[in-house]
């Protein structure tokens, strides 16, 4: 590989294709995870998130592109990878006849055994009944099985798919207090989502993929520059106008009431004419996450109510 | 959907259950229809061939005579019907088995369409969508009636074809139809009490164990133990008596009872919240034990109750086997029998020839039950199982050789578990060196076996979706292995059935070679899968 690729990048892949038959699950998709982050990976059901996960686990083969996994190859040094990766599949499928303190102890024992005390406190902090066999298991207790059974192993690299589906609010709290001790103790986590909140309040960075193909990619910040800051404000005056100024998206007026989309560049023109006219009440929303979402998949609607 | 709004459906009722029978005999239409012609055929070339042996109605006599005067062929196969009329001696094997297998087959189709779906979250699905609490059963009782019924009529027209009577033709596969339609209802209502739909199958599959015990000990001890014959489901094929007084009324036994058996599954539906049974699951430990560490500590605990009945099972055939080969002189007094014994095992000594033609049966059941084990990789890859131990550090070929080899192994222990117990029961005065030598017998066929266990193995390494023509072709060599020599197939034919290059013991000369050839042969055959699976996608 180049040379000015370091081999401890988690995650290098570059113009991944994938074809099923004769749909491209993947179409050129790019994904850096760089070392320590938690990176969200985020894209609408079908846009390719766990075709993704599952190539960077060796489980299928890449059509075309770069793949690069801890600095090796997700194929070739699948077995050696796996010492340092673990992986919890969007779809958790247990053995119906073991429990799901079985279940732990043995994908841990693949490993070569796990961190017990930690198994135990996770058990404990997702409040799992370890004694119930999987087949009782709800969807959101299968899941909790495979997170203590991932996050109990010593891995350098967490790839999490939709982990939170599922799981009450309790517990996807208490997932994300694990997930961020996680980071504090130098794991990377690659985390797939269409729960564009929960990537938000967690993630460093993300990647964000659209029907295979990568879409944006960066920390939030510098993805809320593509994004419109909302601003309502209850004026003194009348509404002046706004059209003249580029940039500013008047959404409605009502009475003395504005509610516009800004550009982050058109913001201290629509202040200073704002502020002409008395401000009574402000309220600036910076975009969420949700969005940059909409801006991202639907820019034709965006477009139009502007 | 044929219902209305969804929520609009009451508890208790049958809306969507058209939609249903219809998907689940879609789902049937290769399997079923599979099953039928296997169960059919078997029973039709039976009669064409056994026939033709015995032409001279006092050589029939003799057979008829020495059936009835042993309590351990009584027992496995149940009574002659009509005094040795024609068909009945060449049906006689296939009657309580032949409906064993039907009632089997009813049992897994009933659970395939309730508690299976049931256990995948898709029956909440349907009833969300407008379906009636019903329905699911309805529909899997429908499915089942349907093969009940295909499985009779088919039957029926090609024992007709192959030269019985209408009457008796019928009456016959009447009683298989039947032993379905009862089992039918035993699984729908196992499939409301259990938990799951493995704990359904294998009570329901229990019942059918106990109802062919039970009537085994009423047929063998005779006299006043014929209400042993009577309670038993398996028992009313033999008391219609199809080729002799052909007891019609007593087929409309197997009917009612069904009927019953399905109102009371619905009962239990009806008191019960979806996705539980009557039947609470135990808490388990808390912890995996030091055994269960790898790909090969779980595929044991996968395969050892599969392979904990088919032992058992083995270990009760096998013991029958030899007390019925130490009765055999009577038996061996017609010439005509003679010769179908030799027929089946070659020219040996008879009680030899005997044991050669069970052992082969052993061998054939033994990899029926290593392929099932094997192709349990393809459920553990579509379930995403295998996904759970392939991204740990687990390689594929690691993977798949652990569940080869547990198969292969399991296959082995059934077969010296039946040796041995035919050597128990067989030899008196020297029961040890008779223990170790049909022992050695049972496993002269284990590379056979091993061949099933390899082929199928690779089969599956190559693509998952190849699994069903896996079946096929094992299903095709076993058929090759039973019944090619007694119809006098081709050598050809023969020649492709690993059945056929295995030891014949005892008795039977060992070709060494031809041995260590279809080991060989397995080994790259399982080596291509290996390596075939390593490359391709899990999907
Ligand atoms: N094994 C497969 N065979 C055929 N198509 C598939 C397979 N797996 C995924 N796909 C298709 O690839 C696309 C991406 O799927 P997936 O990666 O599961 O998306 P996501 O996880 O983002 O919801 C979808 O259109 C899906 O239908
Ligand atoms: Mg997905």
């Amino acid at each position: 590989m180049s040379a000015d690729v370091p081999a401890d990048v988690p995650v290098d892949v570059r113009g991944l294709v994938k074809r099923f038959g004769r749909t491209a699950a993947l179409d050129g998709l790019d994904l850096r995870v760089e070392q320590g982050e938690i990176h969200g990976f985020i894209g609408p059901n079908g846009s390719g998130k766990t075709t993704t996960l599952r190539v960077l686990l060796g489980l299928i083969r890449p059509d075309a592109g770069h793949v690069r996994v801890l600095g090796g190859d997700a194929r070739r040094d699948a077995v050696e990878l796996h010492r340092r990766m673990a992986y919890v599949p969007g779809d958790v499928s247990l053995w119906p006849d073991l429990t799901g303190g079985e279940v732990i102890d043995f994908l841990g024992a693949l490993r070569g055994g796990l961190d017990v005390a930690r198994r135990d406190a996770l058990v404990e902090r997702f409040a799992l009944d370890p004694t119930t066999r999987s087949r009782a298991y709800s969807r959101g207790n299968r899941q909790k099985v495979a997170l203590v059974a991932a996050l109990s192993s010593d891995v350098e690299l967490l790839v999490l798919d939709e982990p939170t589906t599922g799981l009450d609010p309790l517990v996807d709290a208490e997932f994300r207090r694990v997930l961020g001790e996680e980071r504090d103790r130098g794991r990377t986590v690659l985390l797939s989502s269409h729960v564009l909140s929960e990537v938000e309040a967690l993630a460093d960075r993300m990647t964000i993929i659209r029907r295979g193909r990568t879409v944006e990619s960066g920390s939030l910040p510098e993805l809320r520059h593509l994004c419109r800051t909302t601003v309502t404000a209850e004026l003194a005056a009348p509404v002046p106008r706004t059209d003249d100024l580029a940039g500013v998206h008047l959404g409605e007026v009502r009475g003395r009431v504005v509610v516009c989309d800004v550009d982050p560049a058109a913001m201290d023109g629509l202040m200073r004419r704002l502020s002409a006219a008395g401000i009574v009440r402000l309220e600036v929303r910076p975009p969420s996450l949700e969005q940059v979402f909409l801006a991202e998949f639907a820019p034709t609607t965006r477009e139009a109510s502007a | 959907m044929t219902g209305g709004p969804p929520g609009a459906a009451t508890l208790q009722s049958w809306t969507g259950g058209g939609v249903l029978l219809r998907r689940a005999l879609h789902r049937e239409r290769v399997r079923l229809p599979v099953t039928v012609a296997a169960l059919a055929g078997t029973a039709a070339l039976s009669a064409a061939a056994t026939d033709a042996l015995y032409v001279d109605p006092a050589e029939r006599g003799a057979a008829v005579g020495a059936i009835t005067a042993s309590p351990a062929l009584l027992a496995m196969y149940g009574p002659l019907s009509g005094d040795g009329a024609a068909g009945a001696l060449a049906l006689w094997k296939l009657g309580v088995l032949g409906a064993a297998a039907a009632a089997v087959v009813a049992v897994l189709v009933v659970v395939r369409h309730t508690r299976a779906e049931e256990d995948g979250g898709r029956t909440e699905l349907v009833a969300s969508a407008g379906a009636g609490r019903w329905a699911p059963t309805a529909a899997a009782g429908l499915t089942a009636t349907t093969f009940a019924a295909g499985l009779t009529l088919v039957t029926a027209t090609a024992l007709a074809a192959a030269g019985l009577g209408w009457g008796g033709a019928l009456a016959f596969a009447a009683t298989w139809g039947g032993a379905a339609l009862v089992f039918a209802g035993v699984g729908l209502l196992t499939a409301e009490i259990a938990g799951s739909a493995r704990v359904a199958t294998t009570l329901a599959v229990l019942g059918v164990v106990a109802a062919y015990l039970v009537r085994a000990v009423g047929d063998a001890t005779g006299g006043t133990s014929t209400w042993m014959v009577w309670v038993s489901p398996l028992g009313w094929g033999e008391r219609v008596d199809p080729f002799g007084a052909r007891h019609w009324w007593v087929l409309a036994i197997p009917p009612a009872v069904a009927l019953t058996l399905l109102g009371a599954a619905l009962a239990v539906r009806g008191r019960r919240d979806l996705g539980t049974g009557l039947l609470h699951a135990r808490p388990g430990r808390a912890e995996a034990s030091p055994l269960l560490r790898g790909p090969v500590g779980l595929a044991v605990h996968r395969e050892r109750g599969l392979f904990a009945v088919a032992t058992a099972a083995f270990a009760v055939v096998g013991a029958v086997a030899g007390s019925v080969t130490s009765q055999l002189g009577g038996m061996l007094d017609s010439v005509r029998m003679r010769q179908v014994v030799t027929a089946l095992g070659g020219a040996h000594a008879m009680s030899d020839a005997f044991l050669v033609a069970e052992f082969g049966l052993l061998a054939s059941a033994a990899s029926l039950v290593v392929a099932a084990a094997v192709l349990r990789m393809a459920a553990e890859e579509r379930s995403g199982r295998a996904d759970a131990v392939l991204s740990a550090p687990v390689g594929r070929a690691r993977w798949f050789l652990a569940h080869l080899g547990v198969a292969a192994a399991g296959g082995l222990v059934m077969l010296a578990v039946g040796g041995a117990a035919a050597g128990v029961t067989h030899g008196t005065a020297t029961t040890g060196t008779e223990v170790v030598r049909l022992t050695a017998a049972a496993l002269a066929q284990a590379p056979a076996v091993l061949f099933v266990a390899c082929l199928a193995a690779a089969g599956y390494g190559l693509a998952r979706r190849s699994v069903p023509l896996v079946w096929l072709v094992v299903a095709g060599l076993v058929t090759v292995a039973e019944l090619g020599p007694v119809l006098g197939a081709p050598s050809w034919v023969l020649d492709l059935s690993p059945f056929t290059h295995v030891p014949h013991l005892p008795g039977g000369a060992v070709d060494v070679a031809a041995v260590l050839a279809t080991l060989a042969v397995a080994i790259v055959i399982a080596g291509v899968g290996a390596a075939a699976f390593r490359q391709r996608d899990l999907a």
